[in-house]
């Protein structure tokens, strides 16, 4: 398999963004990644799309020719496809992107990722939001998204003695993160006690325990190692890539308070780059709620089982710490439009091994990882990447 | 050969209402409307209850106390309401799937206000009787409403009882049954109207009264028997004052009555009346009891039982809910959240 | 929830009917054509199995942000349910104080409205669980 580099990389604001459609926020994400990889169109063999729920969102299917069409690739006929896994579809759709270069079938190739969350209501962003989670028998009984992240927390807080509070300062630490990011949906630091006081969603979890619903999209060129440098000065090797499924539904599951299927994701990436956790500097990992960056940083084995709240407590993971986990601010302060996701967490770890990430850097990033979850855990997707000198 | 009922399931929902609560959203003096017609409380279904949910729970109890007979062998279920989930989609349906009783058996529902649950015990006697069927479970069950500031409000409950009717092995036989019917209408709700509508004095008597003491001397003239040889009776209880006038009436004695008076402590459970009365009275009868049981349904119409209770009944399986357990457990509520539970505060979309 | 959709489960969402794996014995709600733990071994030796309805809870939460269907009944609470017969399940836990609901509490099943297709539409029944007596 050949190597494969990132030699280009964009992203739009995350928020909601009215005055931008589907179309739109899909163009300029991928426009912005090719302008950065200086390739031209005719350079690229392959579209890949990771888009959630485009079908329900806004009534649009086949978004993968959509994508082509609208970024003025229609007369190219490219091979174009739209990647569904829940949230990981971003991630799921790197990986495709790279298998292709990796196998020799193409050489280079955009992977795109856009989600437009705001054009329904709240009730119905979040019933579509859920429609990753078992139909027939979580959703029809009443189960929430949140409803059933919010077991795991109650679950891990009673196995393991993790409290609200060491949830919470997820938040506070992500926010924080996120108000040194010009592209993050929030950029205010918040207090633990306004993470604590405000309204219950499901409990344990309250509104700020809770990434937001967002619009965005998000994109990057991947081309074959030994054609990149003819590009970029600052390619990004995609050292190693794991991705798992596990049962559809949380009771299923064999413990609530780990997700296996990032436990085998994050193994199979880390045997594949040939790496092991403490090497890793920066991490983007899925935190649509508090509580699953905390099982996250367990499953990827940056902590043992049960201690990712009181590392998180004392800060092993903020900025420039041990590991800092989520340095662009996480879904939860930079924003969660759910098909850009796992591409915009690569986006954000391939600007801190450039050293391009500002008041945020990492200092001496030089293997970063990304963590994406599809539903309820039911799928993750591990990619690790690293600095090429 | 002999028919009688197999077995009894009963159910009551969680919550209440006092008439002192109602009293203070419409501005009467509720504890003395409460005190007028002798009830403490009232039952109210829970949000996600409904006639159907509670026929259910009914039903399993009864299958449940008597586990030697098999769903498949129950060839008829008709549940008598006045508040069917459904216009048209029968509960029975759902009460067959539910017991597995499903699909080779006959089922319909039953209206005749509080008296479609007994109405359906007499078609299964007929049925079982005849050979027909070898058992029969009759329900009788309602989430009655009254209008929002009408008298019915205090009394209006919610409730279910079923009883498996059949030859074999009957708890307890149903030694005779008469009716008594005329067009008498003192109760009624027209389709499409959320609330009855009643004549006032009209409901005593020209109608309640009339019809269970016509009935009941029907009763009595096939039995032959007075009421001292009885050692319980119930009568249709739309509210705690009719049932021991009437009865008093006929010569029985507050202490039979007592045991079955249940709408003291949950209101008039409409269809479920005396069935769930008679559920009570089976949680502590002993064999060779005799029961003497009237219903009344408006529009009008009363039926009337003369039961003995059996050997059998001590082979009903023990430790499953009783009703006083399930009338003791009741969770008060204020108006506003009963308003909400009874659908009576209008929603977007109703 | 289509109408198809919902009545084709009625068996398992009235009366608990989930499936034993011939070859290994576990017991799995919903029922399944496959077993999880013999794969192919197990295709066509699943039998139908009722359970008993009793189980512990395992977890759960209280839901206040409730999707449109629920809006009468926030906050509920949600659970996930081991039954006894050693599989799990997700419902909600009724006729119960939420501050009094915790990790280990006997339940039994029960029959309640699930929802319904809006004022004129199909109502759905299926199990929800209660304290055990």
């Amino acid at each position: 398999m050949r190597d494969v580099a990132v030699i280009g990389i964009g992203e739009t604001a995350f928020g909601e963004l009215w005055d931008k459609s589907f179309r739109d926020l899909g163009i300029e994400a991928g426009l912005m990644a090719i302008e950065d990889s200086g390739i031209t169109a005719q350079d690229l063999d392959a579209i890949y799309v990771g888009n959630m729920s485009a079908g329900k969102f806004i009534d649009q299917e086949h978004v993968s020719a959509l994508v082509a069409d609208y970024s003025g690739l229609a007369d190219q006929h490219l091979p174009t496809v739209r990647i569904e896994g829940g949230g990981a579809c971003g991630a799921i759709a790197i990986l495709q992107g790279a298998m292709a270069i990796g196998s020799g079938l193409h050489d280079i190739v955009i992977v795109e990722g856009a989600e437009k969350i705001t054009d329904v209501s709240d009730a119905r962003a979040g019933e579509i939001l859920s429609a990753t989670a078992d139909q027939e028998w979580e959703s029809v009984f009443g189960a929430t998204f949140a409803g059933l992240y919010a077991m795991m927390a109650r679950r891990h807080m009673y196995e393991h003695g993790t409290t609200r509070e060491q949830m919470a300062q997820v938040a506070v630490k992500n926010h924080k993160n996120g108000s040194l990011n010009p592209n993050a949906q929030f950029q205010k630091e918040i207090t633990l006690d306004t993470v604590l006081k405000s309204g219950w969603v499901a409990e344990p979890l309250t509104v700020f325990d809770s990434a937001p619903l967002s619009d965005g999209a998000a994109a990057v060129v991947l081309c074959a190692m030994d054609r990149a440098r003819k590009f970029t000065d600052t390619p990004v090797k995609l050292l190693g890539s794991g991705q798992a499924s596990d049962f559809l539904a949380l009771h299923d599951r064999r413990d609530l308070t780990t997700m296996d299927a990032t436990v085998v994701a994050g193994k199979r990436a880390f045997h594949a780059a040939s790496l092991t956790p403490e090497k890793v500097k920066a991490a983007e990992v899925h935190d649509n709620f508090t509580i699953t960056e905390i099982m996250a940083i367990e499953d990827l084995r940056f902590v043992k089982k049960g201690l990712g709240g009181m590392a998180t407590e004392e800060g092993e993971t903020a900025l420039n710490a041990r590991v800092s986990v989520n340095p662009s601010g996480g879904l939860k302060a930079r924003g969660q439009p759910v098909g850009a996701v796992g591409i915009a967490q690569a986006v954000e770890i391939v600007r801190q091994l450039r050293g391009e990430a500002g008041k945020r850097q990492v200092q001496n990033a030089e293997v970063g990882l990304t963590h994406t979850l599809g539903g309820t855990g039911a799928t993750a997707v591990v990619h690790l990447f690293g600095r090429v000198n | 050969m002999t028919v009688g009922i197999v077995s009894y399931g009963g159910y009551v929902p969680r919550y209440r209402i006092t008439p002192e609560v109602i009293g203070a959203v419409w501005g009467n003096d509720g504890a003395a409307m409460g005190k007028g017609l002798n009830i403490r409380a009232k039952s109210v279904p829970g949000p996600d209850e409904d006639v159907i949910t509670m026929s259910v729970e009914a039903a399993r109890a009864a299958m449940a106390r008597a586990p030697w007979v098999s769903p498949k062998d129950v060839g008829a279920i008709y549940v008598g309401s006045e508040s069917h989930p459904y216009a048209v989609k029968p509960s029975a349906t759902i009460v067959a799937e539910a017991i597995e009783a499903a699909p080779v058996m006959t089922a319909a529902d039953f209206e005749f206000a509080c008296k479609a649950g007994t109405a359906a015990m007499q078609t299964c006697m007929g049925l079982t009787l005849s050979n027909m069927y070898k058992f029969g479970m009759a329900i009788g069950a309602d989430t009655s409403q009254g209008a929002p500031g009408d008298a019915l409000e205090y009394s209006a409950s919610a409730g279910a009882a079923a009883f498996l009717i059949g030859t074999e092995r009957p708890m307890a036989t149903i030694n005779h049954t008469v009716s008594y019917t005329t067009d008498t209408p003192d109760f009624w709700r027209r389709e499409g109207q959320r609330y009855p509508s009643h004549g006032g004095r009209f409901t005593g008597e020209p109608a309640y009264f009339k019809h269970v003491l016509a009935c009941a001397e029907l009763l009595s003239k096939k039995t032959g028997l007075k009421p001292a040889d009885y050692d319980y009776a119930v009568f249709h209880q739309p509210n705690g004052k009719f049932p021991l006038r009437v009865g008093k009436q006929l010569g029985f004695s507050e202490k039979q009555i007592d045991t079955g008076l249940l709408v003291r402590e949950i209101g008039n459970t409409y269809s479920g009346a005396i069935m769930v009365g008679l559920c009570a009275i089976f949680d502590v009868a002993k064999p060779g009891d005799r029961i003497f049981a009237v219903g009344y349904g408006s529009g009008a119409g009363s039926d009337a039982f003369d039961l003995t209770v059996t050997d059998e009944i001590k082979n009903l399986k023990k430790g499953l809910r009783t009703m006083d357990s399930m009338v003791k457990d009741g969770v008060p509520l204020d108006y506003a959240t009963y308003a909400k539970y009874r659908g009576k505060i209008m929603m977007l979309g109703s | 929830m289509a109408i198809p959709r919902f009545w084709r489960e009625i068996g398992s969402r009235y009366n608990l009917y989930g499936s034993k794996c011939g070859n290994c014995g576990t017991l799995d709600f919903p029922p399944r054509t496959v077993c999880p733990m013999c794969g192919r071994r197990s295709v066509g030796k699943m039998e139908r199995v009722k359970l008993k309805g009793n189980g512990t809870v395992v977890s759960y939460t209280v839901i206040h942000d409730a999707p449109v269907a629920y809006e009468m009944m926030k906050p509920y609470v949600l659970a996930i349910v081991e039954m006894e017969e050693g599989c799990r399940l997700t419902s909600q836990i009724i006729d119960v104080d939420p501050a009094t609901v915790k990790i280990g509490m006997q339940v039994e099943a029960a029959f309640r409205k699930l929802g319904s297709e809006g004022e004129a539409g199909v109502i759905h029944y299926g199990y929800k669980f209660r304290p055990a007596a």
